[in-house]
């Protein structure tokens, strides 16, 4: 039994879990965040898997970190730098390509090669997605709207939040009730005509979810994207220096800075339980640490089920976490590279390979990627998302030589044999990815020096990312907002008292936003529970 | 009509945005690109070449050499040792400033001065009776900015003859690119690790090519002067003609500048012997300064708010920029003026340069600048910070 008492212990130095350390410490409460690996940062990380190559192994874009928090907790003087990405190219198998980039006249002779209609709606598509993104910031900002309460704090917030969507008009109200029950390619269709244009924008209302780009509902992913795009005029939205562990590097020595106290290789066994109530944890040591309030960084199936225990849980609320979805529908493939593949449609070096490569040439190639998934089995032709970060960050690789991420989309958790199977088709599935891609870059085989290939079981064995799933929890509809993680439990607070939550399993989500670390301190502080 | 630079060749193969502009009557590229942000972050994560051929450049040579540009720089320079630069400014007798540069002393009697404006009349003023010998070598000599984290690796793999990694902070040496002899200085205006390389005009496209060949592994990329601009004003580097004028230009005496005024107080040396201005600098001293320059940090979440009022998302110029903006007081009184300002895309902040009255340049002291928003001149809040804004550590480690 250790003798101090903390005020709050957080279990996991994710970035969430580390902001709420932060955004508490600030407030003058003493912190411990336990983590299980070596190093900070959970699925924010990167690792040298090879002997001068550091990977992002898991995320690789920070895209919608909130600037307040940037600055609350003075980032960029602990070492958090954003690079941009350039470009987004997108091949096609005849040897034609697309690209979109910083340069809009560029851009726009680049679509209007597919279609000049398009060319022309496509400036204007950005806008009103911007604009539509930023009038819903605010949602993202602050703690999920309670729809049930009866708390007059609660009414007059819903009411000014009412006022202001009001405030926008018919128009805006008709566009966002579509957007939110429309699926990605139906949505992209009343604007544009080229599928060639409209198959590599759909995606990113796809990523991370078990659900393919014909699905309702994934229109309303599109949205987050160009959340990003706004701050990204100030560039919240690119690549991190040194890769994504290079950002929980930062928070870390800023939590420190703050006197949070962060252990590393200190795994929790289980809530330490005093009757109905959380009063610490257990280590898997054995130790035990007490505290007023314990915070979860984990997701929503690890917490209740194994850091809490079922025999702990109502059967109600068991069922409840259980209908969580998290299904994981992707992998990471990582590569060192000898040197720079060349794309065969923009063979010579350029800035557009500082950017991303999106490998989704049409509807039906990523529709079919989705069928194979849907019936148990890796897509044999991914969607993918590659950058070689080293171009831009030539901190990541020795000089000459590169470093390639590819997100690989859909990597089915529950293949038809049983997830326990993935190491036995691993390879299979990094094969799958090499091949996809060497028909875009034909020198790319001839150029790796080592590949790490991640499949969702290895999230969940390495990340301790249940199923794989790389938000904490599918982002689809049903699970945002006043529904994350649970309905009535969406403001980081959880049935089991002293028990709070602040990862990406509660709202406003997934991605490096940072945002449910921060809100949950700030409730918690709010509500003097620590 | 501005002329090309000996690298002509070159930059306007690769600047597909046309944007060019006149740098002491030379054509300059202000981006390559349509944004200089692909070149902003060369000069800060990798390497940024920039044509910087348009510095004005002397050499100054003889065995009073030494003796006329400690009389006439404001720094002592003849204490400099062969293979130190000094970055000075210097000043007419009424101890205004008329321009700042670098004196490189490459030889025992040879020293190379630079500077914004040309220079050689006051050089030959200063110099009436000095047993020296000046000649302006401004295009004569062609000039290569190579800045950033990765430059030392990338003149590492281009350059014979020195040994790079002797060169210190500003040091400079004789070196070899391939077969070319060049002088390379650790010296720039952007703040960070880098290098400038000197070489005769016939033989600029050779050191190009090189450069560009040897720093391709490590991100090299052609710069131009709107990221050098940001670069700039992030290192705190102030400007002639936009943060301050030369005294020899300007009609009102109040726009005349003294080094006291424009942070160069740390280079006064009072009790050596006299050069010129010395008199009314040391006057100044008891007196006081009228103006003092200062670096401002503008409220982010104030403008932030104060489009929000206009039911618009927050928005800066994309360029770093030169348009003065009035500075006030708590009390509304104008107290100064914000001569350079810009957004910082690596600390996230934006930052100006100012003068501002005595009395207001303590750091933490919170004075409003000027902000338009639908054409509607408001004020927010800026905050006094001493530049530099941005001094990474690998800029003068070994």
């Amino acid at each position: 039994m250790t003798g101090t008492k903390y005020d709050a212990i957080v279990v996991g130095a994710g970035h969430n879990g580390l902001v709420c350390a932060a955004y508490l410490a600030k407030a003058g409460r003493k912190v411990l965040v336990l983590e299980r690996r070596h190093q900070v940062g959970g699925a924010t990380t990167s690792e040298e898997i090879h002997p001068g190559f550091t990977f992002s192994c898991c995320s690789y874009v920070v895209s919608l970190l909130r600037p307040w928090i940037i600055r609350d907790l003075d980032l960029p003087r602990y070492g958090y730098e954003i690079l941009p990405l350039e470009a987004t190219v997108t091949p096609f198998p005849d040897g034609r390509c697309l690209v979109r980039d910083s340069d809009p006249e560029r851009t726009r002779r680049s679509i209007a090669r597919l279609s000049p209609r398009d060319a022309e709606v496509y400036k204007r598509f950005g806008q009103e997605m911007a604009e539509l993104g930023r009038l819903i910031k605010p949602l993202i900002d602050d703690v999920a709207p309670d729809p049930l309460s009866r708390d007059p704090r609660e009414l007059l917030r819903l009411g000014r939040l009412g006022k202001h969507l009001r405030g926008q008009g018919d128009e805006w109200l008709f566009a966002n009730a579509k957007i939110m029950t429309m699926s990605a390619v139906d949505f992209l269709s009343e604007w544009f005509e080229s599928e060639e244009l409209i198959a590599p924008m759909a995606v990113s209302g796809i990523i991370g979810t078990f659900l393919g780009i014909r699905s309702p509902g994934t229109a309303y992913v599109l949205l987050h994207h160009y959340m990003g795009e706004i701050d990204g005029s100030f560039r919240a939205w690119g690549l991190p220096k040194g890769g994504t562990g290079a950002i929980a590097n930062a928070m870390a020595r800023s939590a420190r800075d703050l006197g949070v106290e962060i252990r590393t290789e200190a795994p929790v066994a289980h809530l330490l339980m005093q009757g109905e109530r959380a009063s610490g944890v257990v280590l898997e040591n054995g130790d035990e640490i007490r505290a007023k309030v314990v915070i979860s960084g984990l997701d929503p199936h690890r917490t209740f089920l194994k850091l809490v225990g079922e025999e702990h849980l109502e059967p109600g609320l068991a069922q409840q976490v259980k209908r969580f979805k998290m299904r994981g529908s992707s992998g990471k493939v990582n590569l060192a590279l000898d040197g720079l593949p060349r794309l065969a449609c923009l063979p010579e070096y350029g800035p557009h390979l500082q950017g991303g490569i999106t490998i989704a040439p049409s509807i039906d190639y990523l529709e079919r990627a989705y069928d194979e998934a849907k019936y148990g089995a890796f897509s044999r032709k991914p969607f993918m998302d590659i950058l070689i970060p080293s171009l831009t960050d030539p901190t990541v690789a020795p000089p000459g030589k590169h470093t390639m991420s590819i997100f690989v989309q859909y990597a089915p958790y529950h293949l038809k044999e049983g997830a326990a199977d993935w190491p036995n088709q691993r390879e299979a599935f990094g094969d799958a990815v090499i091949n996809t891609l060497s028909e875009y870059m034909p020198d790319l085989k001839s150029l790796i020096l080592h590949r790490q290939v991640l499949s969702p079981w290895d999230l969940e064995q390495i990340y301790g990312l249940t199923e794989g799933n790389i938000f904490h929890g599918e982002l689809s509809l049903e699970q945002l907002a006043f529904l994350r993680p649970m309905a009535g439990w969406s403001r980081y607070q959880t049935p089991v008292q002293n028990l709070w939550m602040c990862a990406s399993g509660t709202h406003p989500g997934g991605g490096i936003m940072g945002v449910p670390g921060a809100l949950c301190a700030r409730t918690l502080l709010g509500k003097r529970a620590v | 009509m501005p002329i090309p630079t000996p690298f002509h060749e070159r930059t306007q193969a690769l600047c597909s945005s046309y944007r060019w502009k006149d740098w002491s009557g030379y054509c300059a590229v202000c981006s390559f690109d349509t944004s200089h942000e692909r070149e902003y972050f060369a000069f800060r994560e990798t390497a940024g070449l920039l044509d910087v051929t348009p510095l004005y450049k002397y050499e100054v040579s003889g065995p009073d050499a030494a003796a006329l540009l400690a009389r006439m720089m404001v720094r002592d320079v003849s204490t400099l040792k062969v293979g130190r630069v000094a970055y000075t400014c210097w000043c007419d007798d009424g101890g205004k400033v008329i321009d700042d540069g670098t004196v490189a002393r490459l030889g025992a009697d040879h020293f190379r001065v630079t500077a914004a404006d040309p220079t050689l009349h006051w050089l030959q003023v200063a110099g009436r009776g000095f047993d020296v010998d000046i000649e302006d070598s401004s295009t004569r000599l062609a000039a290569l900015a190579l800045q950033g984290p990765t430059s030392r690796a990338v003149l590492r793999a281009a350059v014979t003859g020195a040994g790079l990694d002797a060169l210190k902070f500003f040091g400079v040496t004789r070196a070899q690119i391939g077969t070319t002899p060049v002088w390379i200085s650790r010296t720039g205006y952007t703040g960070d690790l880098g290098y400038e390389v000197w070489c005769e005009r016939g033989d600029a496209l050779a050191v190009w090519d090189a450069l560009i060949e040897s720093g391709r592994p490590h991100g090299i990329e052609a710069a131009g002067l709107d990221a050098l601009d940001v670069a700039r004003i992030e290192a705190g580097f102030i400007l002639l003609g936009v943060d301050y004028f030369s005294s020899k230009k300007v009609v009102l005496e109040s726009r005349k500048s003294t080094p006291l005024e424009l942070g160069f107080g740390w280079m006064v040396d009072l009790e050596r012997g006299n050069f010129i201005g010395r008199d009314a600098i040391a006057a100044e001293k008891t007196r006081g300064s009228i103006w003092q320059l200062v670096g401002l940090e503008v409220s982010w979440e104030e403008l932030e708010a104060l489009y929000e009022g206009f039911n618009l998302p927050p928005s800066l110029p994309v360029t770093a920029r030169r348009d003065a903006l009035p500075v006030y007081n708590d009390e509304g009184l104008q107290v100064g003026q914000a001569t350079s300002h810009t957004w910082s895309p690596i600390l996230k902040k934006y930052l100006a340069i100012a003068s501002v009255h005595r009395g207001y340049e303590a750091k933490g002291t919170k004075l409003q600048i000027e902000h338009t928003v639908e054409y509607e001149r408001r004020k927010v809040t800026a905050t006094v910070a001493p530049p530099p804004f941005f001094d990474p550590e690998r800029k003068r480690k070994p």
